[in-house]
């Protein structure tokens, strides 16, 4: 049970294009600094620059900032990276959205729509919380399959 | 800022391949379409994507590429991609393109596909 924040940082992004690879740049260091395996870095990578985007994209947020924590969390070694992604926009209904179905989209005019299928098929688990006053997307993935871990929080 | 895409094309007997080098977003998925039709254009109906020199991609890059197999299924030719990393492969069967493209390990083995 990973139950406490050894290392903890935040940044705060204009949202903006290309604002995403600054963000995950950010989160790869950390975890890298975790000892997360190169491949699970990269989903990380992937899963990061999705959750920026559609805050990018669809947040409409009046202050125009991306929020972003990253955090491991462990007991005395790291153990999960979990990644926060809000924004103080608009928010969405996850109700009303439609999960995308590739069949569907060849035949359609709109193909986008992706980013959380994609996000929550490469992390281990996520969070979507959304109001009228933000979203926050908190996403979480577990060390395994890293070389072992080097001690994080100092 | 991250770089623009840089694109490079091989015409060969049957097959052209795109060689990606960079982030494919939208910018770079716009200019894969671009690059892609007029190879169509030049006649070619068999495309090989060689992502060796991508590490990432975004859902709207893929989605311009969704579009391009589109196009491949409406006139009956044959898309396929090789040298994925895993995240990016791991991401295209999340998105469930694998149904309907062809996906690599190596170039060979794809051209290999492409011409028989």
């Amino acid at each position: 049970m990973a139950d406490s924040i050894l290392k903890e940082v935040a940044l705060t992004l204009d949202l903006a294009p290309d604002m995403e690879i600054e963000a995950c740049e950010k989160a790869c260091a950390v975890a890298e600094l975790m000892g997360m395996s190169a491949d699970r870095i990269d989903e990380v990578k992937m899963a990061m620059i999705e959750a920026c985007i559609n805050a990018i994209e669809h947040s409409e947020a009046a202050d125009s900032k991306l929020y972003v924590d990253i955090a491991v969390l462990g007991t005395q070694e790291p153990q999960e990276l979990r990644i926060t992604v809000s924004d103080r926009g608009v928010g969405f209904d996850r109700k009303k959205l439609v999960k995308p179905d590739i069949e569907q989209k060849l035949k359609s005019s709109s193909k986008r729509g992706w980013g959380l299928q994609i996000i929550e098929g490469l992390m281990d688990k996520v969070t979507v919380a959304s109001t009228g006053a933000g979203t926050s997307v908190i996403m979480t993935k577990t060390i395994a399959g890293g070389r072992a871990a080097s001690r994080v929080g100092s | 800022m991250t770089d623009s895409l840089k694109l490079s094309v091989d015409r060969r007997d049957g097959v052209a391949v795109l060689y990606t080098d960079g982030y494919i977003n939208n910018q770079g998925g716009e200019e894969i379409a671009k690059v892609a039709y007029e190879l169509l254009d030049e006649g070619y109906r068999n495309l090989l994507l060689n992502l060796s020199g991508t590490k990432i991609v975004n859902s709207i890059g893929i989605s311009i590429l969704i579009e391009i197999i589109e196009k491949m299924i409406d006139i009956k030719g044959k898309l396929a991609f090789c040298n994925l990393t895993p995240t990016i492969d791991k991401t295209f069967h999340i998105m469930g393109l694998a149904q309907y493209t062809s996906i690599f390990p190596s170039e060979d083995e794809a051209a290999e596909h492409l011409v028989d």
